[in-house]
C-alpha cells in the first residue's frame, strides 16, 4: 500500500512565537517541529505499510526551515517525505494548502492519504476534506480505530455520542484523531537514518501553478485584524456558608451544564 | 505521549544556549529521551523510590528506542556518537539516577566490556538481547573490602580442566538481583579477569540490599559465587589486568559527567518555578536577594556542567579524551550537582523534604552518584596525581 500521510510543521508551541503585525502571518522559526497531531497519522501509516509491506511518504507545505519536524517524522520510520516550499506561497489559506498537497500527493501516486483532524497552529479543520475532494477518493474522517478490510478501510468515527462505523474502498482517505494509536518514539537508529532518507522539494511551479493561483494572490480568505487573547478575570469565588452547593448548582444551570 | 517542554532560545535552563552546539541529530535523540522520561519515568518515579523498586520492563522500553549500549556499534546497537550518549544520560537523570544508573550499567558496564574485550561468539550471544532489554546485565568488581582499591578483590577464579571455577562476593552491585548475566572481575593467576557469568548458574546468588536511603528507584546487590562453574568460554580473551574494569568504568563515568548535570537541572527547575510562586513577608520568595544569589549560583553550576559535558563528548568523539579528564568532569559536575540540589532543597522549606518534589530524591540520589564509579576524593588524587606527578593513593 503507498501511503501518503500529510504532516505540518509548526512553530513549537512550548516557545512563544509571533504574528506579523503587518501580515497577521505566523513568524515561523527555521526549527519547527512536527505537529504533535500529526505524529498520530504517521503512526497509523507506518502500522499499515509494515503490515501491508507498503511505503509510507510524507507530504508538507511549509517553509523547510531546519527540516527538523520532517526529521523526526522520518525517524520514526516514514520512508521519503516531500516539501512544498516556494516564497509564493506566502499567504496561502487552507484551500489553497489543500491544492497544493493534493497535487503533490497525486504526482506520487497513492492508495491512502492520511491526516490529522485539525492542525495545532491552524486549527481550521477543513485540508482533509478538502484533499479528499480535490483527489476525488472519499474521506473517512476522526478516525479513533482503524481496520484494513479487503480492498479497502473500515474505521471508527468519533461522534459527540460514541462512534460510527464507516468504511470504505482503496483508495481513499483517512483523518485520524489523537489517541487513535499510540506513537511511536522516534528510534536513534531511525534518527540516525532519516538523515540520508530523500526529501523532495518542490515549487508550487513544480505542481502546476502560477504565482497568481497560490499565496495572498489566490487566498478567499483574509485575516482583518488580530487581538491578544484578553486576560483572563478573576473568578467567582463561592464561600461555603452549607449552602455552598446551591450556589454552584444554580451557577451550573445557568451556564447549561446541568 | 504528552509533548514536553523542549529548551531553544534564552530559557532559564538553556542560559549560555548550548543547544546550538549541539547538531540536529543529537538534539532529535536528547529531545525522544526527554519526553520518554517525561512520559515513562516522571509520573511514576516518586511511586518507586518510596517503595524500593525498579520495572524490570522499562529495559525493554528502553531497549526498543536504542537506550541500551547505545554508542556501541553493530550487534543490535544503535551506534550513536558519545555527545548523544552523554546527552541521554542528562535526560535519564533529570528523571531519576537510578533510572540513569539502569542504562549505565547496562550499556557501560555490562555490555562494554563484551563488546570491547569479548569474543566473536560471546558478543553474538549476549549483545543483541541486551540491546534490546531482553537481557538485563550487571557489573560486579566491588567487594565488602575492596572498595575504591579494587585491586585488593579477594574473589578468585581458578581453572579446574577447562572449566573455571569462580569464588567470591561481591558488593554494592546495581541490577544484580534482576540481572539474567554478571559481569564478574576476578583474580586469576594470569591477573585480573573479566567472566560472563549467567545469573541461573549453580553456586550464584544475588541478596538485594534494602534499607538504602538513596538510589531507591534501583536495584543493589551482594553478589555471592560459591563455587561457580562455568566453560573455558566464559571467560573474556580480550584484557587482563585492572585496566579492562578500569576501561568499563571510564566508559560509565563519561555517562555520569553528563548524567549529574540532568539531576542538577531538575533540581534547579524545581527550585526556580517553587521560589517564583512562593510568598512569604508579602512577596515571592525569588524576590529575596539571598534566593536570587542561590538560584543564580544554581543555574551557572548547571550551565557550565553542561558546557564541560559536551566539550568531554566532543574529545571523546575525536579520540583524545583522556582519563583523566574524566575524571574531571566526574569530580566536579556530581559535587556541584550535589550542591545545587542542596540549595533547591533549602529552596523548598518544608515541601523540599517530600516526595512531592524531585529535590530530595536527586539530592539522596547524588550521595550514591558522589560515591560510585570513584569517589570524589579517589577522582581528586587523580587529578592530583596527573598535575604534580606524584601519586597519593597510599
Ligand atoms: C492567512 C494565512 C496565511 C498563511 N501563510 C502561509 C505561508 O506563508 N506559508 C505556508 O506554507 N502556509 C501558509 N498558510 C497555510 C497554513 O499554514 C495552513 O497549512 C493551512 O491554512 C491549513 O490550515 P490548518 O492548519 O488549519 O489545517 P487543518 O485542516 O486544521 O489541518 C488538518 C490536517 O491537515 C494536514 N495539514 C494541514 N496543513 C498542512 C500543511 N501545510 N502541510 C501538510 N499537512 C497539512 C495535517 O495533517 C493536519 O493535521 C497560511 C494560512 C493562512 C490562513
Ligand atoms: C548505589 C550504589 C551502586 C553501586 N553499584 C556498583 C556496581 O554496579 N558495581 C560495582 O562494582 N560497584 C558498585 N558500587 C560500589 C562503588 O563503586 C563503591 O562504593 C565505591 O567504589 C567506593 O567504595 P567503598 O564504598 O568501599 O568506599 P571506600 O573505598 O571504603 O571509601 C570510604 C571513604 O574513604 C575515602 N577514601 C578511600 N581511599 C582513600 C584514599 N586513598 N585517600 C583519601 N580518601 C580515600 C573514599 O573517598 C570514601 O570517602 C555501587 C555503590 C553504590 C552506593
Amino acid at each position: 500500500m503507498r501511503i501518503a500521510v500529510c504532516v505540518k510543521q509548526i512553530p513549537d508551541p512550548a516557545t512563544p512565537y509571533d504574528l506579523d503585525p503587518v501580515t497577521h502571518r505566523v513568524v515561523r522559526p527555521n526549527d519547527q517541529v512536527l505537529d504533535d497531531t500529526d505524529r498520530f497519522g504517521v503512526e497509523v501509516g507506518l502500522q499499515l505499510a509494515e503490515a501491508s509491506e507498503g511505503t509510507v511518504t510524507l507530504f508538507s507545505m511549509s517553509p523547510s526551515g531546519s527540516l527538523q519536524g520532517i526529521r523526526q517524522a522520518l525517524a520514526m520510520g516514514a520512508d521519503k517525505a516531500v516539501i512544498i516550499d516556494d516564497e509564493n506561497l506566502a499567504g496561502s489559506d487552507a484551500l489553497t494548502t489543500s491544492r497544493v498537497l493534493a497535487a503533490a500527493i497525486e504526482r506520487e501516486g497513492f492508495d491512502l492519504v492520511i491526516a490529522g483532524t485539525e492542525s495545532t497552529d491552524g486549527y481550521t479543520g477543513v485540508v482533509p476534506q478538502q484533499i479528499a475532494e480535490l483527489v476525488d477518493v472519499p474521506s473517512l474522517t476522526f478516525a479513533r480505530k482503524v481496520e484494513v478490510t479487503d480492498g479497502g478501510i473500515r474505521i471508527e468515527q468519533q461522534t459527540a455520542g460514541g462512534y460510527d462505523v464507516v468504511e470504505a474502498p482503496l483508495p481513499a482517505l483517512l483523518s485520524v484523531t489523537s489517541g487513535v494509536v499510540e506513537p511511536r518514539y522516534p528510534t536513534f537508529k531511525g534518527i540516525m537514518q532519516a538523515k540520508k532518507k530523500p526529501i523532495d522539494t518542490l515549487t508550487a511551479e513544480d505542481l502546476g501553478f502560477s504565482a497568481d493561483q497560490v499565496g495572498e494572490a489566490a487566498a478567499g480568505q483574509t485575516i482583518t485584524s488580530v487581538e491578544p487573547i484578553p486576560a483572563r478575570e478573576a473568578g467567582e469565588i463561592v464561600e461555603d456558608d452549607g449552602e455552598g452547593y446551591l450556589k454552584i448548582v444554580a451557577l451550573l444551570e445557568q451556564v447549561k451544564v446541568i | 505521549m504528552s509533548s514536553t517542554i523542549r529548551p531553544g532560545g534564552e530559557t532559564p535552563n538553556d542560559f549560555l544556549q548550548i543547544d546550538s552546539l549541539l547538531d540536529d541529530e543529537e538534539r532529535l535523540i536528547r529531545d525522544t529521551v526527554r519526553e520518554f522520561v517525561g512520559d515513562r519515568v516522571l509520573p511514576n518515579v516518586a511511586e518507586w523510590f518510596e517503595s524500593g523498586y525498579l520495572p524490570k520492563e522499562l529495559a525493554r522500553e528502553m531497549g526498543a528506542i536504542g537506550l541500551l549500549g547505545m554508542h556501541l556499534d553493530g550487534y543490535g546497537c544503535a551506534g550513536t556518537n558519545a555527545v548523544s550518549y552523554g546527552l541521554a544520560c542528562t535526560e535519564l537523570e533529570a528523571g531519576d539516577s537510578g533510572v540513569r544508573s539502569f542504562v549505565s550499567v547496562q550499556g557501560s558496564l555490562a555490555m562494554y566490556p563484551i563488546w570491547a574485550f569479548g569474543s566473536e561468539e560471546q558478543k553474538q550471544q549476549w549483545l543483541p538481547g541486551m540491546a534490546s532489554g531482553e537481557i538485563i546485565g550487571c557489573f560486579g568488581l566491588t567487594e565488602p573490602d575492596a572498595g575504591s582499591d579494587p585491586g585488593a578483590m579477594r574473589t578468585r577464579a581458578r581453572r579446574d580442566g577447562d572449566d573455571w571455577v569462580i569464588d567470591g562476593t561481591k558488593m554494592w552491585i546495581t541490577n544484580g538481583g534482576i540481572a539474567d548475566v554478571a559481569v564478574v572481575w576476578a583474580q586469576t593467576d594470569e591477573g585480573i579477569r573479566g567472566f560472563i557469568v549467567p545469573t541461573d548458574t549453580p553456586g550464584f546468588t544475588a541478596n538485594d540490599i534494602h534499607h538504602k536511603l538513596s538510589l531507591r528507584a534501583s536495584i543493589t546487590s551482594e553478589l555471592v559465587l560459591d563455587g561457580v562453574r562455568l566453560p573455558a568460554d566464559a571467560a573474556l580473551p580480550g584484557v587482563v589486568g585492572l585496566k579492562g574494569p578500569l576501561s568499563c568504568l571510564n566508559e560509565a563515568r563519561f555517562g555520569i559527567l553528563f548524567g549529574a548535570v540532568g539531576a542538577g537541572r531538575a533540581s534547579y527547575e524545581a527550585a526556580l518555578t517553587y521560589a517564583k510562586e512562593r510568598v512569604q513577608f508579602g512577596h515571592p520568595i525569588a524576590s529575596y536577594q539571598l534566593t536570587q544569589r542561590k538560584l543564580v549560583e544554581m543555574m551557572v553550576k548547571v550551565n557550565k556542567g553542561m558546557l564541560l559535558s559536551v566539550h568531554l563528548g566532543r574529545k571523546h568523539d575525536d579520540g583524545t579524551l583522556t582519563a583523566e579528564q574524566i575524571s574531571f568532569g566526574k569530580m566536579e559536575n556530581v559535587r556541584d550537582a550535589l550542591e545545587v540540589a542542596r540549595e533547591a532543597r533549602s529552596i523548598l522549606g518544608a515541601n523540599g523534604i517530600t516526595l512531592d518534589y524531585p529535590v530530595i530524591r536527586h539530592m539522596n540520589n547524588l550521595e550514591s552518584v558522589i560515591t560510585y564509579e570513584g569517589t570524589n576524593e579517589v577522582h581528586t588524587l587523580v587529578l592530583g596525581h596527573a598535575i604534580t606527578g606524584i601519586p597519593a593513593f597510599n
